[in-house]
C-alpha cells in the first residue's frame, strides 16, 4: 500500500525549492534584462550586460585572478590536506587526539578575523606580495574542508588493504598512490568542489588581503555595486555561477576518469 | 622454496606496554603452526612482528636463514591472508591475485597466465572479471587466499581468516586451506581464537597467554596431556583439584583432596607424581555415582542441564566446585548427594597450582 504525502508536506517541500531556486531565477532573469537598471522580470532580452563584463578592465582582471587563487589554494590545500588526513587516519591511536581538532579551527575562527590576523601577520608583518598573501590566505581557509573531507572517507577505509599490499611487495609509498588514493577518489573530488567553491566565493577574508592593482571577482563585484546598480552584476553572478559549475563538472569527468584507468 | 621460521627471545612493547615477552617459536619447513588464544594474547602481534608491521624491542626473526629483523615489510616476500579479506576493492579479482606478481616484475602474459591457473585452483576463474565487491565472503576469502599463494611465499600467515564466515562455511574453507598448503608445502602460522579450528588444521598448536607460549604441541598432546593449568582450562579441563599425596607404595600413590576423598594413581601412567600436585579432569572424566561406595569425593548436587549425550551436574564438594556428567540413564535429582569418582584415563596431573583460579 502506498501513502499519499500529505498536502502539507507538498506545499513545504514546494515552498523550499522556491527558496532555493528562486534567487537563481532573478538573477538570471535580471542578467538578461535590457534596461540599465537591475529589474526583475527582466525587460526586453539582451547579453549586453555580459559583453560588458569583458568591457570593463578590472572583471576581466579579477576573473582570471580568481581563477588562479581558487585552483592555486585547492591545490595545494589537497597536497597539506591529503597527506593530513591520512596520518590522522592512519595513526589515529599513536597520535593525540586534540590533533584533529586542529585541523578545523579555522572553520571555528570567523573569516573576518582570520583575513584580519592574515593581514596583521602575512601581508604587513612578512610583507608578502598581495597575490601571494591571498593564495596563504585562501588555503588556509579551504584546508579544513579538505581535512575534514578526505578524512571522512578515510575513515572507511580499511588500512588492512593497505598492509595487503605491502606485504605482497609494494613498497609503502607506491601503495599509497596505486591502492589508498583510488579508494578515497570520492572524498577527493568533493574536498576539490568544496574547497573550489569555498574559495572562489570568499568575500571576508579576501576583503583584508586584497590591494591596490590586485583584486579577486566577488570584491570587485562589492567594488562595482558600490558606483554602479546596472546589470553587470547580475550577469557576473550568473557568469560566477557557470564558471564554478563548469569547474565542477570538469573536475568531476577529468578526475574520476583518470582514477577509474588507474 | 618452502623455509622454515625461527623465532628467537622476541620481545614487544606498544608505548610502554610489554605485549610479547621473550617468545621464541621454530616452525619447520612445510609446517603448519597455529597460534591460540584469547584476545589481547599477543598472536596478532606476533603475526604482525613476523609480517613486519611492527617492530620488535628485542630479538630476531628469521626465514630459511634470512634475517628479517630489520628489514621493511614490502621485503619480507610473506603471504598475508586477512580477516577482513583486505582485497583491492577498486581492482578486479584477476587483477587483485596478479597484484604481488605485478610488484614482481612478472610480464603481463605470465602474470595472466599465473593468475588464472590460481584462480582454477580456488575455483573462481569464471569471476575473474568481477569487482570484489560483487562476490561472496567465502569467495572473498578463496580470491585473497589465491592473491597470498600466487607469489609462492616462502611464508603464509592467516590472521582469523575464517572469523567473518558462517559456521559451515568455515568447516568447509579450512579443510580448503589446509589442503592448499599441504599440497604447496608451504611454511605456515595461523592466528586463530577458535580451538576447534586451530586443532584442526594445524600440525602444531601454540596456546598464547598474555604474551606468552603456554605451550607448543600436537594437537593431540594438548588435548590430553595439557602441561600446566592455563592450557588445561583452556582444552576444556574444567576440574582443577588440588592434591596431596599421603602414602606412596612402589608405583602407586595415594593422595588426597581437601575434605579427606582419597584416589589411588599409578606413577606408571602419569609419571612422577610430585608430593602436592592439582588433578584435572573434563566433565566427562568425574563420573556421578549414587550407589553404595566409599571412593570418590562426596558431593551435594546443583543444577542439572541436558547435553544429549549425558546430563551435567554443578556440584559443590569440600574440594570446591566442580562440574561432572551422569549417565542419562540414572538421572539423579538436584539437592541429592552424591559421589564423584575421577576416571584415570580421563585425568591429568599438574604441577600443584598457585591458587589462582
Amino acid at each position: 500500500m502506498t501513502t499519499r504525502p500529505s498536502p502539507a508536506l507538498i506545499a513545504i517541500a514546494a515552498l523550499v525549492y522556491v527558496f532555493l531556486v528562486g534567487p537563481l531565477v532573478i538573477v538570471i532573469g535580471a542578467s538578461l534584462s535590457d534596461t540599465t537598471y537591475l529589474t526583475f522580470p527582466p525587460q526586453g532580452l539582451s547579453l549586453r550586460w555580459f559583453e560588458n563584463i569583458f568591457e570593463i578592465t578590472a572583471f576581466r582582471r579579477t576573473i582570471v585572478t580568481s581563477l588562479q587563487i581558487a585552483f592555486l589554494s585547492t591545490g595545494l590545500a589537497l597536497l597539506i590536506g591529503i597527506p593530513a588526513a591520512y596520518a590522522l587516519n592512519r595513526y589515529r591511536i599513536q597520535l593525540p587526539s586534540w590533533l584533529s581538532t586542529v585541523f578545523v579551527l579555522p572553520i571555528l575562527v570567523p573569516e573576518i578575523v582570520l583575513g584580519f590576523s592574515l593581514l596583521k601577520s602575512v601581508a604587513v608583518g612578512a610583507s608578502f606580495p598581495i597575490f601571494v598573501s591571498l593564495l596563504i590566505g585562501h588555503t588556509l581557509l579551504v584546508l579544513p574542508y579538505c581535512v575534514r573531507v578526505i578524512s571522512a572517507s578515510l575513515a572507511s577505509f580499511d588500512f588492512s588493504i593497505e598492509e595487503a599490499a605491502i606485504s605482497l611487495g609494494s613498497p609503502p609509498a607506491k601503495t599509497f598512490f596505486t591502492i589508498v588514493l583510488p579508494n578515497v577518489r570520492a572524498g577527493v573530488i568533493a574536498a576539490f568542489i568544496l574547497a573550489f567553491i569555498t574559495s572562489i566565493n570568499d568575500v571576508s577574508t579576501s576583503l583584508f588581503l586584497t590591494g591596490p592593482g590586485i583584486s579577486t571577482l566577488p570584491i570587485q563585484i562589492l567594488a562595482h555595486v558600490e558606483q554602479f546598480f546596472d546589470p553587470t552584476i547580475a550577469s557576473v553572478s550568473v557568469l560566477l555561477m557557470f564558471l564554478t559549475v563548469a569547474v565542477m563538472a570538469i573536475v568531476e569527468r577529468t578526475l574520476g576518469l583518470t582514477f577509474l584507468a588507474k | 622454496m618452502t623455509q622454515a621460521l625461527d623465532i628467537d627471545h622476541l620481545t614487544a612493547h606498544y608505548g610502554s606496554t610489554k605485549v610479547l615477552e621473550d617468545l621464541s617459536l621454530s616452525v619447520g619447513a612445510g609446517e603448519l603452526v597455529s597460534l591460540l588464544g584469547a584476545s589481547g594474547c599477543g598472536k596478532t602481534t606476533t603475526l604482525r612482528l613476523i609480517a613486519g608491521f611492527l617492530e620488535p624491542t628485542e630479538g630476531t626473526i628469521r626465514l630459511g636463514g634470512r634475517d628479517l629483523t630489520r628489514l621493511p615489510a614490502h621485503k619480507r616476500d610473506i603471504g598475508l591472508v586477512f580477516q577482513n579479506y583486505a582485497l583491492f576493492p577498486h581492482l578486479s579479482v584477476m587483477d587483485n591475485v596478479a597484484f604481488g606478481l605485478r610488484q614482481r616484475g612478472v610480464a603481463y602474459a605470465e602474470r595472466e597466465t599465473r593468475a588464472k591457473a590460481m584462480l582454477d585452483r580456488v575455483g573462481l576463474s569464471p569471476l575473474a572479471d568481477r569487482l570484489p565487491g560483487a562476490l561472496s565472503g567465502g569467495q572473498k576469502q578463496r580470491v585473497a587466499l589465491a592473491r597470498a599463494l600466487v607469489i609462492e611465499p616462502p611464508l603464509l600467515m592467516f590472521d582469523e581468516p575464517l572469523s567473518n564466515l558462517d559456521a559451515k562455511l568455515r568447516v568447509d574453507m579450512r579443510v580448503e586451506i589446509r589442503q592448499l598448503q599441504r599440497a604447496n608445502g608451504t611454511t605456515s602460522v595461523y592466528v586463530t581464537h577458535d580451538q576447534e579450528e586451530a586443532f584442526s588444521i594445524s600440525d602444531r598448536v601454540a596456546i598464547m597467554n598474555a604474551g606468552r607460549i603456554m605451550q607448543l604441541d600436537t594437537p593431540e598432546v594438548l588435548y590430553q596431556r595439557p602441561a600446566n593449568a592455563f592450557v588445561a582450562r583452556f582444552v576444556g579441563f574444567e576440574n582443577l583439584i588440588p592434591m596431596r599425596v599421603v602414602s606412596r607404595d612402589g608405583e602407586m600413590v595415594t593422595a588426597e583432596a581437601a575434605g579427606g576423598a582419597r584416589l589411588s594413581l599409578s606413577q606408571e601412567r602419569f609419571g612422577a607424581i610430585p608430593d602436592a600436585f592439582t588433578l584435572a579432569t573434563r566433565p566427562d572424566g568425574l563420573a556421578v555415582t549414587s550407589g553404595p561406595g566409599a571412593d570418590g569425593i562426596p558431593a551435594t548436587l546443583g543444577l542439572r542441564t541436558y547435553l544429549g549425550r549425558a546430563y551435567q551436574y554443578q556440584c559443590e564438594t569440600a574440594a570446591g566446585h566442580l562440574v561432572a556428567n551422569g549417565a542419562l540413564s540414572t538421572p539423579l535429582e538436584p539437592g541429592g548427594t552424591a559421589r564423584l569418582v575421577p576416571v584415570p584415563d580421563q585425568c591429568c596431573v599438574l604441577a600443584a597450582e598457585d591458587g589462582t583460579r
